[in-house]
Order: structure tokens, then C-alpha cells, then sequence
């Protein structure tokens, strides 16, 4: 099969830069109209009408935004530490961003007689006829979304101020309590599954019509799961690190310009990830009516079942007041670790009897 | 009471919303209709070609923010009439007063509710810009 590189067709390299490109402007394009989709939303939520200026309907709202923060002036505290304050940013962006590599977001398809996986982080052995993508992808996220704090913990550190330096600290309390929820919630589904692989995951996932899901053997994994989610990437009602009305912006606070769009970003790249990781873990990933017989559907019905779950995070955004930080804690260790580790030994049992 | 049922009812709510005709006026392009006693800018009502206004003196009299200010002039036909009629919108509070003061009817309270100006000295409305059109 013409040249090859270190053992690999090149047609494997060029695949592989193409899904690179394709699922990251995909992801970029949703943040950006994410920002739009939830202005939009919540306006019309609370009977108002949302961004309408900016074209059609508001629809350039986004290219709006961006310009203008692009324009910003860039301020540096005098008294911040620069270092840290220039890379906190990025540290926050990056793992936001390469948590979506061991995502599937569709089948096999075949271009030139060449297979390939929808998945970043995989390839099509064609001696075997297997897909081998990144084994213990699950644990490569959770590894990457709580790299994500130490960018926050250090914006709110390097600012030198005392709200950047609540925020920070909640943040890092926040995550941390929540991040052992939501693993040991998806133990659950891994004592199911028997495989860490994404990929085997939705695969295992893929008949009955959606009575597979893990979402109806595991409903109260997956719910745990979803909420630890949207508190361990800040969303409303758990987004105490930037709580405007006790810490002006929390960790953001000195921040300006495309920075503390960098910030922004990465909150809403996170939401993708999250919804994406939901949706793979219990919504059936990619699977839906006709992938077998026509594999483009497959990151269709992804992309659908993404967009609905980023729709409820918003519709949680409209509904919901702040959860005081006491409350919080509490619901983090007293409420959801006993039920997520309840949830583990009732698998167990049943899993062992059946 | 569990916890999950309010919450529940709040999607529902916002759910509901949703499709609720907004309420939000595009200002600049739809405009408020703006009620009938509505008091904004103030109008010098005119009868026969001229303002009705026979300097009284009665509304810098009541005025309790002392924003007119009138001066009496002679016309032709030895009939008094306002030379110079100035209300300073800067410190007029929009009471009515100087409506409810006018004996014949002079005065009227507009619609008119855009007062924004560049300079300070705009704020002075002279007699030429209250008289009604």
C-alpha cells in the first residue's frame, strides 16, 4: 500500500491530520456559537430576546465578541507574577481542547479504499480488521480535564489579588470533591463494559435501539455523572469560582483582553467535552438508526445528541440560582460520593448473580 | 420535600418560556407608546399664528425646581406676551405644575421623551424650540 512511515501507510498520517483539523475547527466553531446558542436560549428563557444587532437574528455576534476582545487592552498586574499569569491561560485552554483525541465521533468510513475510524485517537489495523485506538481513554480524560484546574488555581495565584485568589481556591476545593465523584460514578459503567477504550465502549452500546445505552442500566451513574461534570467544569449552578456577586469575576478577575477570552473558551471547550464524554459514556456515542448502512450518520447523531445535552446545560444555566459553598460540599461528599459508591456495590452484586 | 421535585418544576418553567412571545422593544427601531398624560417635554400652544402665552409669571412662580424663566414684552397691539420664554430641562423635574399654573391654557406637557444633548448649553430650551409644531 504505496509509502509507508515508521511502519504506517501515509494515507494513515494524512487521515490523521485531517481529523485533527476537522473535529478541532468543529470544536472551535461550537464554542464560539455556544457563546451565541446561550445568550439566545437564556434570553428567550426569560422572555427577552437575546443578542439581535449583529446580523441576521445576531447570528455574527460571535466574530463580534472576538474582535473586540482581540482589540483589548492587554493588562498585566504590576504586582502578578508574569510568568505564571502569562501561561495560566494556556493551561487551562490546552486540556480543554486534547481531551477530544480518544472521543469517537463516528464509525469506519472509507476513503480510497482506506478505512478509517472517526476517532483521532485510533487506527484501522488492516491485518487484523480491528480498530485500536487508546486503551484507558476514559482515565486519559480525567487525567487531562483535572490538568484543567492548575490553570485556574494559577490564574487566581499569579494575580496577586484577593477575589482571584478565592476563586482559585474554590476551584481547586471544587474540582477536587467532585472529580472523585464523577470517576467513581463511571466505575459503574466500566464494571459493565470491562474496557476503558471509548471505542469499545460505545460499541458495546450499539444494538436495541437505544435500550443498550449504559444511561438504562445505570440511570443514577449517569446522572451523577452529569451533574459532578457541570460542577467540575464550573458551570452554573456550581460556578462558585466566579461567582460575580461575592468575587467580581473569581480567578478572572485581572484578567483582560484575549486572555480572559482564553479563559472563556476553555469553559465552554470544556461543556463540549463533558456533553461529548456523557454522551459516549451513556447516551450511546455515536449509534443511531442506519450507521451500519450509512456511516456519515454517525457523527450526525453525535453531533445531535452533543448539542442536546450543551442545550440542558444551558437550560440548567436559566433555571437555577448559585448553590451556596457550604451546600456544595455537602452535596459533593455527603450526597453524591455515598450514592456513587452504593451504586458500585449494587452493580457488583447484580452483575455477579446475573 | 426531596430536592429534585423543585427543581423539575423550575426547567419545566423555563422550558415553558421559552416559547413565550418576548417581551424586549427593539427601541430605536420600535418605538414606546408613550401614555396620553404622559408628562415629557414641555409645549408653548399656539393660536392664531402666535404663541398663547400672555406673561403671567405664574409658572416660574410655581415652578418648585425655578427652571423658567419669562420675560414680558409689548406687541403691536399693546397686548403682553412673552419676549423671552427659556426652561432650563437640566433642572425642570417634570412636575406639571407650570401646566396646571397657566390660566389660559398655554402650556401643554409632549410626548416627547429624547432629551439627550451634547452640550450643556442645548439644555436651555429657548421659546422658538417649545413652541408646538
Amino acid at each position: 500500500m504505496g509509502i509507508e512511515i515508521l511502519g504506517l501507510p501515509l494515507m494513515y498520517y494524512i487521515a490523521m491530520v485531517a481529523k485533527v483539523l476537522v473535529a478541532f475547527v468543529f470544536v472551535l466553531l461550537t464554542v464560539a456559537y455556544a457563546t451565541y446558542a446561550e445568550r439566545k436560549i437564556i434570553g428567550h428563557m426569560q422572555v427577552r430576546l437575546g443578542p439581535m444587532r449583529t446580523g441576521w437574528h445576531g447570528l455574527l455576534q460571535p466574530i463580534a465578541d472576538g474582535v473586540k476582545l482581540f482589540f483589548k487592552e492587554e493588562i498585566i498586574p504590576a504586582q502578578a507574577s508574569t510568568f505564571a499569569f502569562l501561561v495560566a491561560p494556556l493551561i487551562a485552554l490546552i486540556p480543554a481542547f486534547i481531551t477530544f483525541a480518544v472521543i469517537p465521533f463516528g464509525g469506519i468510513i472509507e476513503v480510497a479504499g482506506y478505512k478509517i475510524p472517526l476517532q483521532i485517537a485510533a487506527y484501522y489495523d488492516t491485518a487484523s480488521g480491528q480498530v485500536f485506538d487508546v486503551n484507558v481513554g476514559v482515565l486519559y480524560i480525567l487525567a487531562m480535564s483535572s490538568l484543567g484546574v492548575y490553570g485556574i488555581v494559577l490564574a487566581g495565584w499569579a494575580s496577586n489579588s484577593k477575589y482571584s485568589l478565592m476563586g482559585g481556591l474554590r476551584a481547586s476545593a471544587q474540582m477536587i470533591s467532585y472529580e472523585l465523584a464523577a470517576g467513581l460514578s463511571i466505575i459503574a459503567v466500566f464494571m459493565l463494559s470491562g474496557t476503558l477504550s471509548l471505542n469499545k465502549i460505545v460499541e458495546l452500546q450499539s444494538g436495541w435501539g437505544g435500550f443498550e445505552w449504559f444511561i438504562v442500566k445505570q440511570p443514577l451513574a449517569a446522572f451523577m455523572f452529569f451533574v459532578c461534570s457541570l460542577a467540575e467544569i464550573n458551570r452554573t449552578p456550581f460556578d462558585l469560582p466566579e461567582a460575580e456577586t461575592e468575587l467580581v469575576s473569581g480567578f478572572c478577575t485581572e484578567y483582560s483582553s484575549m486572555k480572559y477570552a482564553m479563559f472563556f473558551m476553555a469553559e465552554y471547550a470544556n461543556m463540549v467535552t463533558v456533553c461529548a464524554l456523557t454522551v459516549t459514556l451513556f447516551l450511546g456515542g455515536w449509534n443511531g438508526p442506519l450507521t451500519a448502512a450509512m456511516p456519515i450518520l454517525g457523527p450526525v447523531y453525535f453531533i445531535a445528541k452533543v448539542y442536546f445535552l450543551m442545550f440542558v446545560c444551558m437550560w440548567i444555566r436559566a433555571t437555577l440560582p448559585r448553590y451556596r459553598y457550604d451546600q456544595l460540599m455537602h452535596l459533593g461528599w455527603k450526597v453524591f460520593i455515598p450514592l456513587a459508591l452504593v451504586n458500585i456495590v449494587v452493580t457488583g452484586i447484580i452483575g455477579y448473580f446475573i | 420535600m426531596n430536592p429534585i421535585t423543585p427543581i423539575i418544576n423550575g426547567m419545566k418553567i423555563t422550558f415553558k418560556h421559552m416559547f413565550m412571545k418576548p417581551v424586549t422593544l427593539q427601541y430605536p427601531t420600535e418605538r414606546p407608546k408613550v401614555a396620553e398624560r404622559y408628562r415629557g417635554l414641555h409645549g408653548l400652544k399656539v393660536s392664531h399664528s402666535k404663541a398663547k402665552c400672555v406673561a403671567c409669571y405664574l409658572c416660574p412662580t410655581v415652578c418648585p425646581a425655578k427652571c423658567i424663566r419669562v420675560e414680558a414684552g409689548e406687541d403691536a397691539n399693546h397686548d403682553k406676551f412673552a419676549s423671552v420664554y427659556e426652561i432650563d430641562m437640566l433642572r425642570c423635574i417634570f412636575c406639571g405644575y407650570c401646566v396646571e399654573a397657566c390660566p389660559v391654557d398655554a402650556l401643554k406637557m409632549t410626548g416627547e421623551f429624547e432629551l439627550a444633548n451634547y452640550k450643556r448649553s442645548d439644555f436651555l430650551y429657548t421659546k422658538e424650540r417649545l413652541l408646538e409644531k
